[in-house]
């Protein structure tokens, strides 16, 4: 099938000018979608239970699906349960992002073979890339995607990884009425509702009425999909319903950042002491760099065979946090955790505004949860801006 | 929400050049010449940008290109071997080939600058980087006005191009003036600080556009200096400098507070930058 | 042929210094000159002249065992050479050489020593010219301490 350009994708993504279609998918219906999707030639990528995570994988069938597992999430404390409702997305987030696929962690860049003095570039294999079709993907996660799509498409130069990897993507998005401990997407205006950007939107309705999903299209495709499955015609109750929990889902957040004048707060109290603070409990693992949605940082490597004829590049995540990502002239510039700690909240909260026009973080709160010492990004925002200075630069 | 086209070009990907030649300025600095294997025109560039290096199996590096703009079917590279892929580089025999990726980045404002007087000031390698606005501005002498050259390196042993400090000298409306932190007894030159050279150096804050390339300590002293004697802060251009893996804005590694080295950079106008340089592992 | 009086009145170390104490400098002072590669001054030698550089470059230098004399700093026309005549123990800390030929106006430090002790005004304002070329020397001498061209590793 013919993947489409990225471009087309997503300008069918974005098109509000069509019918916006509800229907109404009975749960036991659900293998139906799934089916239409592989039929269809997608890479079907959707949450299945794994190593006591609910992560992202290849699903064939509603089984593979998280039913019934609902999570758990602290600072530093994630744990999935057994629910008592067989719900398919009662969880909010788990350690894994889409940009697993969309900017994988391991990349060839090129291989190379060296003849006597010259050498040349191998043709790259290109994957014939089916197109992905993400199954759950959250407000937050929604908003994560036009993040990294502004930073690795839109910009300078365009990466040739991720716009293979996102073309003809097709996104069934989910409706989020549970969230975590963590999630602060409210606050950053990303969620917890999706409004655009999708091909589906699901929203899980399990009560007196039966285990059903509302169904919202978001584009052409989504309701050409759509329009395959059997699906019930949606009541105003239903919309009303989905409205509702949606909307509670919101005041439900526990965490917040407050975004005013976010950038003034972190660029002008470099010297706050709680940066020293904040470094004292600080392991710089990164693990908050490799669970969050929206960091792209990468490094890249140079290998070669034993006889050195065969070179390849490889690019690899990278994180702010290691010793060796600011090495310059026999040392780091960012030696101390402290400034290492620095960076990734102040590119994260502030630097992100000026360069790429939006906030780099989407308040999912991975990085809350995730953090083996559980440092939060909502409290250390909250106490630069509250200790810190103000005014003008 | 639209989408901006992109070249349709991979800009990972390192294109082949020739190592032409390899000619040593000092023990440890070495400048390569090289020539496109594939594009008989070469890649115009302008002065201050950079290209990265790519040895086979080894490593890639951003270098500045340090040729003459005007001739850009060659690439010209002065390269200081400081560790592994550095020396990999400056050890290419001729005839081999290297990757090549750029010209990137932003250069020094030398359409901007026109008509007025221009101010160089360069620290041991840093004068490289400078060199080919310098053979611009001496190529189109009639479009600048005064043009200083003061240049600090580390001893007499570490100047770079010596032979072309001298003729540029002998231009018209031009200035060279060198120092060095170390002098021995067969250097008749000044010995000191790059910024002592400033007192011999006939400045007109008001016409004049400096660009500053060295050590960074060097840079922030020597702007200093230009503030006591009058030039303005959007008069000033730097060359930054840091880690960078991609040059093309994807890596993260070069960000300096919100800049991209690779792309808003190397060259930065001062008052862009000035509340960043003093800060502290930044 | 500018007179003495005129060069030290004009000279911006001089500058702002009472009449009186102009006439002074000018009563202390006189022209010398000092061929190519010659010492004007060496260390350990009593420090009891300044000068005041009028034509050429000179060279301050450190010896130091199995080495070549190294210059440190160069000093040219409208600087001053020497401080140490000023303070105990009034000796030269470090050798200085004319790198070419050299002009210059020298003033009798120890004659201005004695002055400045009876006349506590112009020691003040001597002083504080002094301390002000001391400063830049000091700057200059701790960036160049930084060896900022050096490699790291």
């Amino acid at each position: 099938m013919a993947a489409g350009t990225l471009s087309e994708t997503r300008n069918a993504q974005c098109d509000d000018v069509f019918r916006q279609k509800h229907g109404v998918l009975e749960a036991n219906q659900f293998g139906l979608l799934i089916q239409a999707l592989l039929h269809k030639g997608y890479e079907l990528v959707g949450p299945t239970v794994r190593d006591g995570a609910i992560v992202y994988d290849r699903i064939h069938s509603p089984e593979e699906l998280p039913v019934g597992w609902t999570d758990e999430q602290e600072p530093g404390h994630y744990r999935i349960q057994s629910s008592e409702e067989p719900a398919f997305f009662g969880y909010a987030v788990g350690p894994q992002s889409w940009k697993k696929y969309l900017h994988p962690a391991d990349v060839r860049l090129c291989a190379a073979e060296r003849h006597g003095k010259t050498f040349r570039i191998l043709n790259n294999d290109v994957q014939p890339k089916h197109p992905f079709a993400f199954l759950g993907v959250r407000a937050c996660e929604l908003a994560a995607i036009e993040v990294l799509d502004r930073v690795l498409l839109e910009d300078r130069y365009s990466d040739p990884t991720y716009e293979r990897c996102s073309a003809g993507r097709f996104i069934i998005a989910v409706q989020c009425a549970h969230p975590a401990a963590t999630c602060f997407c409210a606050s950053m205006g990303t969620g917890p509702r999706v409004t655009g950007g999708f091909d589906l939107a699901l929203t899980e309705l399990l009560d007196s009425k039966g285990h059903r999903f509302l169904v919202e299209t978001g584009s052409d495709r989504g309701a050409g999909m759509l329009a395959q499955i059997e699906v019930f015609p949606a009541s105003q109750e239903d919309i009303n319903q989905m409205e509702a929990a949606v909307g509670e889902a919101a005041t439900r957040q526990v965490r917040s950042i407050d975004t005013t004048s976010i950038k003034n707060v972190l660029y002008q109290n470099f010297e706050h002491p709680r940066w020293d603070q904040v470094a004292q409990r600080c392991l710089t693992c990164a693990n908050c760099t490799m669970v969050c949605p929206t960091c792209f940082c990468t490094t890249v490597d140079d290998v070669s065979d034993i006889t050195g004829d065969h070179a390849e590049r490889w690019r690899h995540w990278d994180s702010c946090f290691t010793l060796g990502f600011s090495y310059i002239h026999g040392g780091s510039i960012r030696n101390s955790t402290k400034a290492r700690y620095r960076q990734w909240v102040t590119h994260k909260l502030a630097a992100w505004i000026d360069q790429f026009g939006t906030s780099g973080c989407v308040g999912c709160g991975r990085c809350i949860t995730w953090c083996p010492v559980g440092i939060d990004i909502t409290e250390e925002a909250r106490a630069i801006r509250e200790g810190g200075l103000h005014g003008k630069p | 929400m639209t989408i901006t086209a992109h070249a349709p070009v991979d800009p990972m990907l390192p294109h082949p050049y020739v190592v032409r030649e390899v000619a040593k300025e000092t023990s440890d600095t070495f400048t390569l010449t090289l020539e496109s294997a594939k594009e008989a025109n070469g890649r115009s560039f302008l002065p201050g940008q950079f290209s990265m290096l790519w040895v086979f199996g080894v490593g890639e590096l951003p270098i500045s290109i340090s040729g003459d703009p005007a001739k850009h079917n060659r690439l010209v590279y002065t390269v200081r071997s400081v560790g592994q892929a550095t020396h990999a580089l400056v050890s290419q025999p001729v005839g081999n080939t290297v990757g090549v990726r750029g010209p990137l980045g932003a250069g020094w404002p030398a359409e901007a600058s026109r008509g007025r007087d221009i101010i160089v000031v360069a620290g041991g390698i840093g004068l490289a980087p400078l060199r080919p606005l310098i053979y611009h501005v001496l190529s189109n002498r009639k479009e600048y006005g005064r043009l200083v050259i003061l240049y600090g390196a580390r001893s007499p042993r570490e100047l770079l191009y010596r032979k072309e400090l001298a003729s540029w000298a002998r231009n018209r409306d031009t200035q060279v003036l060198v120092t060095l932190d170390y002098g021995g007894l067969g250097w008749k030159g000044h010995v000191g600080v790059v910024t002592t050279l400033f007192k011999y150096a006939r400045l007109q804050p008001g016409r004049s556009v400096a660009m500053i390339c060295g050590p960074e300590i060097m840079m922030r002293f020597v702007t200093r200096e230009l503030e006591t004697h009058g030039l303005r802060h959007d008069d000033i251009y730097l060359s930054m400098e840091r880690n960078m893996k991609c040059g093309v804005g994807f890596c993260g590694h070069c960000q300096y507070g919100p800049h991209f080295i690779c792309k808003d950079g190397p060259v930065f106008r001062y008052e862009k930058i000035r509340p960043l340089l003093e800060k502290y592992e930044l | 042929m500018e007179s003495l009086e005129h060069i030290i009145a004009e000279h911006p170390f001089f500058a702002g210094l009472d009449n009186s104490f102009t006439s002074l400098m000018v009563s202390c002072a006189s022209n010398v000159r000092f061929k190519a590669d010659t010492y004007i001054l060496r260390e350990g030698d009593p420090a009891n002249t300044f000068y005041l550089i009028r034509e050429g470059k000179v060279g301050v230098e450190v010896f130091a065992p199995s080495r070549k004399p190294i210059i440190i700093a160069t000093l040219s026309v409208g600087e001053i050479l020497g401080w140490s005549w000023l303070m105990p123990p009034f000796q030269w800390k470090f050798h200085a050489r004319a790198i070419d030929c050299v002009r210059a106006i020298a003033l009798d430090g120890k004659c201005l020593r004695t002055k400045c002790e009876e006349n506590h005004d112009l020691g003040y304002a001597v002083l504080k010219r002094f301390a002000q070329i001391i400063e830049k020397r000091l700057e200059s001498t701790r960036l160049q301490l930084l060896d900022v061209y050096a490699v790291r590793r």
